[in-house]
């Protein structure tokens, strides 16, 4: 079985205990993380909006860009230690959502976590990106909370007006 | 044809060919103008005399960041806020706002832009978080957070030289639009990136940390402390400016953690010399026909709506073409208003810039003309957050402004 592991800042290691848990030790991992190239490119245009400065070098989007290479080798380095198993790398750039529905197809299955409102059950506790990645993904998805779940007390009243069928 | 030529300089600016200075083509077209009698040279010669101690004050400000940068101020900065605020990304958020902040206002903007920048980058990283909020907020802090003090920015400090203000008024009187600003952005920045806010951190990696510099930190203190006594004393608070770099250079020369070369290098005369040129050139355009238009765009008076339709201009033009060129052509026409508008029109090229995330359409147009044919990434999160915040900021600020002059006086 092929499991791809989607790693994110902050979630990733509700993911990788999930996958440890959830696949056999034959089953062939990939640690898959996306990097943002918009906050790079912010940091160009940030700089480029400085008129008259000149000084290319100067520019600090090129060292955002080492700083964030190394930060995603540390982060798969973390994640490789966590895990325990022989995993793949797969380092993408781009939009996230869209980047890791297309690394999903043929996989048999994807890991992810909840990236939102972690108070409450519900619709809120997905981010964007990740909302978009569990509409759209080609193969099942293992979407597990990043700490506890919270209770089934924070779940809404039935809506009063809606008979049952 | 002063405009062509005053267009000619800007888009040589944002094109940069060949990556030759700006100033390559700011300065002859200075000296066309002058010979083709759109501005007589005594004119000239006075323009250059009234932003040569500007331009100096700015030298002697971008070389003290850098200084700061060298003695590790920036990465120590960087650790104390990893410290204290990296439980969180709130916290964190927090912490970078208010670092951001006073660096942009201390150090001006260029300090922020190019040397906190990364450091708040790997700051995020270190502690594990999702770096784009506080990116972006470093990016947008650049220029809302540059209202304080005359130093915080060039345009600041050409309108000083413009409004007869003191140091220590001009920052009373900005006190609390840099407050509101800022306030605004936090509010706004919190809601906008709730869910990459949510995200806890990933147990953060222990790194060495830079000591902080404390020599540097007492330096830049009573440089500050400096611009407050030399306003008092009716001297250039650039003197204040000067002898704090003075003392860092001197330390950083004996200590070899910078040469000569390096120093004269971060002081940015072929920018300073930009300046100069642009600065002629745009008098030429203002006194051949387009100061008389503004004076017809812009109200008199400062009272709420007068002040708010002063920022308005001074935000589109400064997104037209950048805020330098707009914050030159408005001041001459501001400034016969007294304080009130020439500090409207400062509210509204310090804060416009934050619309586009290259700071003018100018230069958005050019990028999007070099990224034609490759996959350069889209920013459209970063101008709906611009959308949002750039009005929302200018209300604010000016609204406070409009406080400020009717508590303080101008």
């Amino acid at each position: 079985m092929s499991v791809i592991i989607w790693v994110t800042e902050g979630t990733w290691p509700a993911c990788v205990d999930a996958a440890r848990e959830h696949t056999a030790a034959d089953d062939d991992l990939v640690l898959l993380h996306v990097t943002d190239d918009t906050v790079a490119e912010a940091a160009h245009g940030a700089f480029a909006g400085l008129l008259g400065r000149g000084h290319r070098e100067r520019d600090p989007g090129t060292r955002l860009e080492d700083l964030s290479r190394a930060a995603v080798d540390d982060l798969f380095a973390d994640a490789e230690q966590r895990l325990g198993r022989p995993a793949r790398r797969l380092e993408l750039t781009g939009r996230a959502e869209q980047q890791v529905v297309r690394a999903a197809e043929g996989a048999d299955l994807l890991v992810c976590a909840r990236d939102g409102d972690r108070g409450h059950l519900g619709p809120r506790s997905l981010g964007p990106a990740t909302r978009f990645v569990v509409d759209h993904a080609p193969c099942p998805i293992l979407l597990v909370w990043p700490d506890a779940a919270p209770g089934l007390g924070s779940l809404p009243p039935p809506p009063p007006d809606h008979p049952r069928p | 044809m002063s405009a062509v030529l005053l267009i000619g300089v800007l888009a040589f600016a944002v094109v940069r060919p060949r990556n030759w200075p700006e100033a390559v083509a700011a300065l002859p077209a200075a000296g066309l103008v002058v010979g083709l009698g759109a501005v007589a040279p005594t004119e000239a010669w006075q323009q250059t005399r009234d932003l040569l101690p500007v331009v100096g004050f700015l030298a002697a400000v971008l070389v003290l960041a850098q200084l700061c940068d060298d003695d590790g101020l920036f990465a120590a900065t960087g650790d104390f806020v990893a410290r204290v605020c990296g439980s969180s990304a709130q916290r964190l958020l927090g912490g970078v706002f208010a670092v951001a902040a006073v660096i942009t206002a201390v150090l001006s903007l260029d300090a922020t832009v190019v040397l906190l920048t990364p450091v708040v980058f790997a700051t995020a990283a270190r502690a594990g978080v999702r770096a784009r909020p506080h990116v972006y907020a470093t990016a947008h802090l650049a220029n809302s957070a540059s209202l304080l003090l005359p130093v915080s920015n060039l345009t600041n400090l050409l309108a000083l030289a413009a409004s007869g203000l003191t140091f220590t008024r001009f920052a009373a009187l900005m006190a609390l639009p840099w407050l509101a600003a800022i306030a605004v952005e936090y509010g706004i920045f919190r809601v906008f990136f709730r869910s990459d806010l949510a995200a806890r951190p990933s147990g953060g990696r222990e790194r060495e940390g830079t000591p902080m510099p404390v020599f540097t930190l007492v330096v830049l203190a009573l440089t500050l402390a400096g611009f407050v006594v030399t306003s008092f004393a009716g001297l250039s608070p650039a003197w204040a400016a000067l002898a704090g770099a003075l003392v860092l250079a001197g330390r950083g020369l004996a200590r070899r953690r910078t040469t000569p070369r390096k120093l004269v290098g971060s002081a940015g005369i072929p920018f300073c010399l930009f300046v100069l040129g642009l600065g002629i050139v745009v008098k030429a355009v203002v006194d051949n026909g387009l100061g008389t238009a503004i004076s017809h765009l812009l109200p008199d008076g400062d009272s709420l709506p007068a002040l708010l339709a002063v920022v308005a201009v001074a935000a589109v033009l400064s997104n037209l073409i950048n805020n330098l060129p707009a914050v030159l052509a408005l001041l001459p026409v501001a400034a016969s208003g007294g304080p009130g508008p020439v500090l409207a029109v400062l509210i509204g090229v310090n804060l416009g810039p934050n619309l586009t995330y290259v700071g003018s359409l100018a230069t958005l147009l050019w990028r999007r003309i070099l990224h034609e044919h490759d996959d350069a990434p889209e920013l459209g999160q970063f101008t709906r957050l611009g959308l949002l915040t750039v009005p929302a900021t200018l209300v604010a600020s000016t609204a406070a402004l409009w406080a400020a002059l009717h508590t303080i006086g101008g």
